[in-house]
Formats: structure tokens, C-alpha cells, sequence
């Protein structure tokens, strides 16, 4: 069965790794996004991979109205959306984070205010329509506030404990909800760091993902060997975790 | 800057990494000189630049169109041929030229103007290149077609990547009625039947290369594998793509590759094949990127790396020439693990530096003893210029300007088109020793 998907952020690295993933078995997608030459693009290339159909609509998430009329024409060509995914995001300078709160909250507003917003539009819409699968990217960092990333990691935060109460609250009528959490992961939002043993291809987050969302799993951690490192971090008791640096 | 290196490993340089992932942007890379790199494949030198910036192209890895009725595609420079392969094989289409690895992007086999087993009916790479956005450091983007910025068209392919940024191009591809390759390899016991087997197969054969054992010596000097091959026609059957080995996950402290593994693998290549002739249908992928299942191959010379000397000599003296090149590289004891030979059809190339050439072309390769395979180079770079031959700069880590100038007399042409912003390790040590 044809799939029909609708990313937003779809200009991000990670989402264009899936994008490409669904556009190879034949999937129809609508790609949301900023910037319009980027989306065509993305859009054209999917087109050769095999989709059966690319279309795409222009919004800057932090717009509350473009918000609503991008999904609202994504459900109107769609009919059916058996997938969304939530892929937007900036990495906020935590140094800058810390002196400039116009910035931080600037910051806070994309990564979490805007996603929930978003999770709030389109949660109605999918319990309508009583099935497919809400995935957002997350991140590790959102297990727990670090001081090398604080804001980011609390907007996560934020956006984590939103996606456990919608899949509570979807899951009897036929949602999934699926909370995904990269590690580090290597693409333009990385650019500026040292990449080591522990960084991950776009294309390896996007195979989890694709395999998360077709086993209908709740929480992913990709690649998977975050899941014991956070699982290690977050039990660190707080007297001690306060004299490290992480 | 950080340490890179290219497929030889050697010569290791530091040199800063700017990633490119829009084709619509302007270059904006910062002080020092540029150079578009692709995804290191090259041997030597022509995809590194000591001190400067290099582009990265593996961002650039969108398609853009692909009409399955006449097999033309159009994608961005960092695609590399492993996924044009793996999106038009199954519509029938494949690469009109291909080099013996799949891990390749566009934009290097352009800026080498790459050739293969098929160099006799179809030229090389650029032959079938029909479109090219060539943008430069000031922001010019020229559309270079052969019909439309000619000179350009004809500066940038094989032009090493020196005139500016290939953001996209458009390449013709050919039918294929099926994945496989049906090949026959023939044992020939001397140069002249290698001759023979060239001119008797380039008719019907539309790929043809041969194995050569460049570690025996005396009257078993010259023996060797001509393996020759078409496209299966339809229903030829199914074959599975074969699955990777696992190749080698670290770099030995030593070179596995030395005199005795040489002769021992040499040796057993030869006897591996019992009958005179043998047939077979299978898979393209073996046949033409043998080597590709093995991931970091090039680990195996240890951790100075190794040299790769690839030459063409013209038809006239071909046979004597080469001759001389393999007693020189039999006496110097320093066999080649892998020599290949190949007879270049009868015809010029599109691009002003491009390599191939009416000849017979040898391919070694060499580890790096920082010391007698430099002076044996030289030695076989004496009987190539002196034949009116060159070598190949893809494949180069140390030939010297005076023979690079030599061997492309067309350079002297060829530095107008090059970017002001522009330069590589290659391009300064043929041009300013």
C-alpha cells in the first residue's frame, strides 16, 4: 500500500535521509519547509528515487498561521497522512544562551514551543482520522539538562514529556506516537563540532527511523547504543553529576 | 586544517574541509587556495591541496531529473556512480563509461575524465557527457554544453578540477537489457598474443582489459588473463549483486604487499585457471569493480601507503616499450600485486588534459618504500617519455613537471580556464618544478 507522509523541517539533513528512504518505495510526500529553492531540490531528487508524488508548501514553524495552512494543505492533497514527521530544529550557543534571553527564548520557541504547536494540530487531526504514526525528532539531550547544552536539552525536554502524554492519550484511537533521539549526529547543524567514534550519518538515523515507525515502537534512540550511555547519564545521582562536565 | 589523504595514502598533507551542500550557493571558503574534492578515490595528489581548503562534494548528492526513455540523468557533482548504478540499472540503463570502482563521485570523474574496459568503442567519460554547470570563485556560473562555452567544456573535463566548482551535470547513459556481464577470460602466454586477442576482440567485444603477471621473468615474462565481456541480452537470467566482504577494519603496521606475497599471488592467479578459456555469465559488479567488495583495500600497503603508475604508450613502439617497462619492474624486484593492460581505441579525447590516448595503457601499482620504487618510477617514466607516452595524473604522486609538461602539451592552453581561487598539491608541483 502506497504511503502518503508529510515532513516538516523537511529541508533538515535527517529528514531528507528519510524522505529519500520513503521516496525509494514509492511513497507520496509532502515536504514543508522554509526555503523554497531547497524544497525543490529535495523535491526533484525525491522525484527521480522513485516517489510517486512530491509536493511541497512553505512554512517557518515559528508562524503560528503558516503552521496551520501548511498542514491544512498537506491533509487537503494527502486525504490520508499515514506518517508525519517532525524533523525542524536549530543548536542554540549555549555561551550566548547564557547572557542574551531574547536568544534563548528565541531559541526555546523553535526547538519546543513551535513543535508543540504543531504536535497539538496535528494530533487532532490524525485522532480524526484514527490512525498513522506521529514521529518528532528529539534528542538524547533532552534525558537530561547538561550545562554544555542546557536550553537545547530543556526544549527537548519539554517536547519529550508532550509526545508520552499524546501517546497515551492516541494510542486508543490507532496513533502512534514516536519519540525519536538521535546522538550526534554528522550535518550542516554539526558543522562547527570535531566529529569522533560516536558520530552517526543522517542515513543511519533515518534507517532507524524508518524501522521504529514500521514496528510502531514508542522511543528510539539511534544509533542504538545511546540508550545505555543515557540510560548510564541519567542515573548518575545529582551530588555527583554537579562536579562533572558533560 | 586536519591530516587527509587520498587512495595511495601517501603523500599525507594538512589541509582545511569546507563541506558544500547547495548547489545554488556561492563558494565561500575563506582565505588560502580551493579544490573541489569528491570522495578521495583518486590516487595521488590531484584531489589534495597541502595548506589550502578543499570542497567537499559529498553534500551535493542529489538527483535531479532521470528520463528512463532516453537514459539521460541529470544530478548534482557528489553523486557517486554506485547510486546512479543502483536507480537506472533496474530501468535498464547503465553508465556509458565506467572506471574499475563504483566510488566515484560525477564531479571526479569529470575533473579526471575517467576511462574503462570500454575506452576502444567509447571513449572516456567525457565522451558522454552532454551538460555541465561549471561555477566559479566569483560567482559565474557558465552552462557548458559542446555545443554551447565549448572551451570550457573542453577546459574542465579532465581539467582536474582546477577551473572551478562542477555544481551539476547531464550524462547519456546506454541500454542494457540486463545486469549481467557475459565475459570469457583467455590465458596468453606472451605480449604479442595479448596484441593479437586486443585487435582480434575490439570488434565484438565492447569491454576488454587484461591481467598481466609482472612477477615473472625469463620466457614466462609477458604471460597473463585477457578478459573480455558484453552485456548478457535479455533473459540471460538473475544474478545477486555479491555481498561485501568485510574488508580490512584497520591498517597493518606493515605492508602486506611485498615481493614474496607478490610472486605467491601472481603465481596463483595464473594457475587459478586451469583451462585455456573460460566463460562465464554473471553480475556486472564483479566484473568491473572486482576490488570494490573489499572495503579499505588500500590498508593492505601498511601505513605509508603505496603508488599507483599509470602509462599509455603510443601503438607504434607499444610492444618494445612495454616490454622494456616490465623487465625494468621485473628486475627491480618490486612486482606489482595487480598490473593491468589495456589497448586504447583509436581516438582523441574531449578534454584538453585528458589522459587517454591511441596506445596500449599499463596500470601498477607499488608500496611505498620511500626510496627504490621512487627511483624505479623514474626509471619506467624514461621509457614512457621517451616512447611519446604519458601518465596519468589521477593516479600520480610523484612524476616530475618537466614530464607532466611533456605528456600534456596542451597545458599551456589550459591555464587560462583555471580559477584565480583555484589550485591542488598536483597542480603546484608539475607547474612550479
Amino acid at each position: 500500500m502506497m504511503q502518503n507522509i508529510l515532513i516538516i523541517g523537511a529541508t533538515s539533513a535527517i529528514a531528507e535521509a528519510c524522505a529519500r528512504r520513503y521516496a525509494h518505495a514509492g511513497a507520496r510526500l509532502f515536504l514543508a519547509g522554509r526555503d523554497h529553492t531547497r524544497l525543490r531540490a529535495i523535491a526533484d531528487d525525491l522525484r527521480v528515487r522513485g516517489a510517486a508524488q512530491v509536493e511541497s508548501g512553505i512554512c517557518d514553524v515559528d508562524d503560528d498561521q503558516a503552521q496551520e495552512a501548511v498542514i491544512a494543505q498537506a491533509f487537503a492533497i494527502m486525504s490520508r497522512v499515514d506518517i508525519v514527521l517532525i524533523a525542524h530544529g536549530t543548536l542554540p550557543d549555549q555561551a550566548r544562551c547564557e547572557s542574551d534571553v531574547t536568544y534563548a527564548l528565541q531559541h526555546f520557541h523553535t526547538n519546543a514551543t513551535a513543535t508543540i504547536a504543531l504536535l497539538t494540530r496535528l494530533a487532532q487531526r490524525l485522532q480524526t482520522q484514527g490512525s498513522g504514526t506521529l514521529a518528532a525528532i528529539s534528542s538524547v539531550a533532552g534525558d537530561r539538562g547538561r550545562a554544555s547544552n542546557a536550553l537545547y536539552g530543556s526544549a527537548k525536554a519539554a517536547v519529550d514529556a508532550c509526545l508520552s502524554g499524546l501517546r497515551q492519550r492516541l494510542h486508543r484511537h490507532g496513533v502512534n506516537v514516536l519519540t525519536i533521539k538521535p546522538g550526534f549526529v554528522d550535518t550542516p547543524m554539526t558543522h562547527a563540532f570535531r566529529k569522533g567514534l560516536l558520530w552517526a550519518k543522517p542515513d543511519t538515523i533515518a534507517r532507524g527511523i524508518e524501522r521504529a515507525i514500521a514496528h510502531r515502537r514508542s522511543v528510539v534512540y539511534s544509533p542504538w547504543f545511546w540508550w545505555p550511555i543515557m540510560q548510564a547519564i541519567r542515573h548518575i545521582p545529582e551530588f555527583v553529576f554537579r562536579r562533572v562536565s558533560l | 586544517m586536519s591530516r587527509t589523504e587520498s587512495w595511495g595514502r601517501y603523500p599525507r598533507v594538512r589541509q582545511r574541509t569546507v563541506e558544500l551542500h547547495r548547489r545554488e550557493n556561492l563558494l565561500a571558503a575563506g582565505d588560502g587556495s580551493w579544490l573541489p574534492h569528491g570522495n578521495g578515490r583518486s590516487y595521488g595528489d590531484v584531489c589534495l591541496n597541502d595548506g589550502g581548503t578543499v570542497l567537499h562534494t559529498a553534500g551535493l548528492d542529489r538527483f535531479i531529473a532521470f528520463d528512463p526513455a532516453t537514459g539521460v540523468l541529470r544530478c548534482e557533482s557528489g553523486v557517486q556512480l554506485h547510486e546512479i548504478l543502483a536507480l537506472t540499472v533496474p530501468q535498464g540503463w547503465f553508465l556509458s563509461v565506467t572506471p574499475g570502482t563504483r566510488f566515484v563521485t560525477v564531479g571526479g570523474a569529470i575533473a579526471n575524465d575517467v576511462h574503462g574496459k570500454n575506452h576502444h568503442v567509447a571513449g572516456s567519460f567525457g565522451d558522454h557527457l552532454r551538460a555541465f554547470e561549471l561555477l566559479r570563485s566569483d560567482g559565474t556560473r557558465l552552462h557548458c554544453t559542446s555545443s554551447e562555452n565549448t572551451d570550457w567544456f573542453a577546459a574542465s573535463i579532465g581539467g582536474l578540477g582546477l577551473t572551478g566548482l562542477v555544481t551539476w551535470a547531464e550524462l547519456q547513459l546506454r541500454r542494457i537489457a540486463s545486469p549481467l556481464i557475459a565475459a570469457q577470460s583467455i590465458k596468453f602466454g606472451r605480449l604479442d598474443e595479448f596484441f593479437a586477442l586486443s585487435g582480434a576482440s575490439d570488434r565484438d567485444f565492447e569491454y576488454t582489459v587484461s591481467w598481466i603477471d609482472c612477477a615473472a621473468r625469463g620466457k614466462s615474462l609477458g604471460r597473463g588473463i585477457f578478459l573480455r565481456g558484453n552485456h548478457a541480452p535479455a533473459g540471460a537470467g538473475a544474478a545477486r549483486a555479491p555481498t561485501h566482504s568485510p574488508g580490512l577494519p584497520f591498517t597493518p603496521p606493515i605492508s602486506l604487499v611485498n615481493s614474496l606475497s607478490v610472486r605467491a599471488f601472481n603465481l596463483l592467479y595464473w594457475h587459478r585457471q586451469r583451462q585455456t578459456m573460460r566463460r562465464s555469465v554473471g553480475h556486472y559488479a564483479p566484473f568491473f569493480y572486482p576490488l570494490d567488495g573489499i572495503a579499505h583495500w588500500n590498508r593492505m600497503y601498511g601505513p605509508r601507503g603505496f603508488l599507483q603508475y599509470q602509462c599509455v604508450v603510443p601503438p607504434a613502439d607499444a610492444a618494445d616499450a612495454l616490454l622494456e617497462l616490465l623487465d625494468q619492474i621485473s628486475a627491480s624486484g618490486n612486482g606489482s600485486f595487480l598490473a593491468v593492460l589495456k589497448q586504447f581505441g583509436n581516438r582523441s579525447a574531449p578534454g584538453l588534459l585528458s589522459f587517454p590516448r591511441p596506445g596500449t595503457t599499463l596500470a601498477l601499482d607499488f608500496p611505498n618504500d620511500n626510496g627504490p620504487v621512487f627511483a624505479l618510477l623514474d626509471r619506467l617514466d624514461a621509457v614512457v617519455s621517451a616512447a611519446g607516452g604519458a601518465v596519468y595524473p589521477a593516479k600520480d604522486a610523484r612524476m616530475s613537471g618537466a614530464h607532466f609538461r611533456q605528456y600534456f602539451p596542451r597545458h599551456e592552453a589550459f591555464i587560462p580556464y583555471i580559477d584565480p581561487r583555484f589550485s591542488s598539491s598536483f597542480w603546484r608541483r608539475v607547474m612550479e618544478s
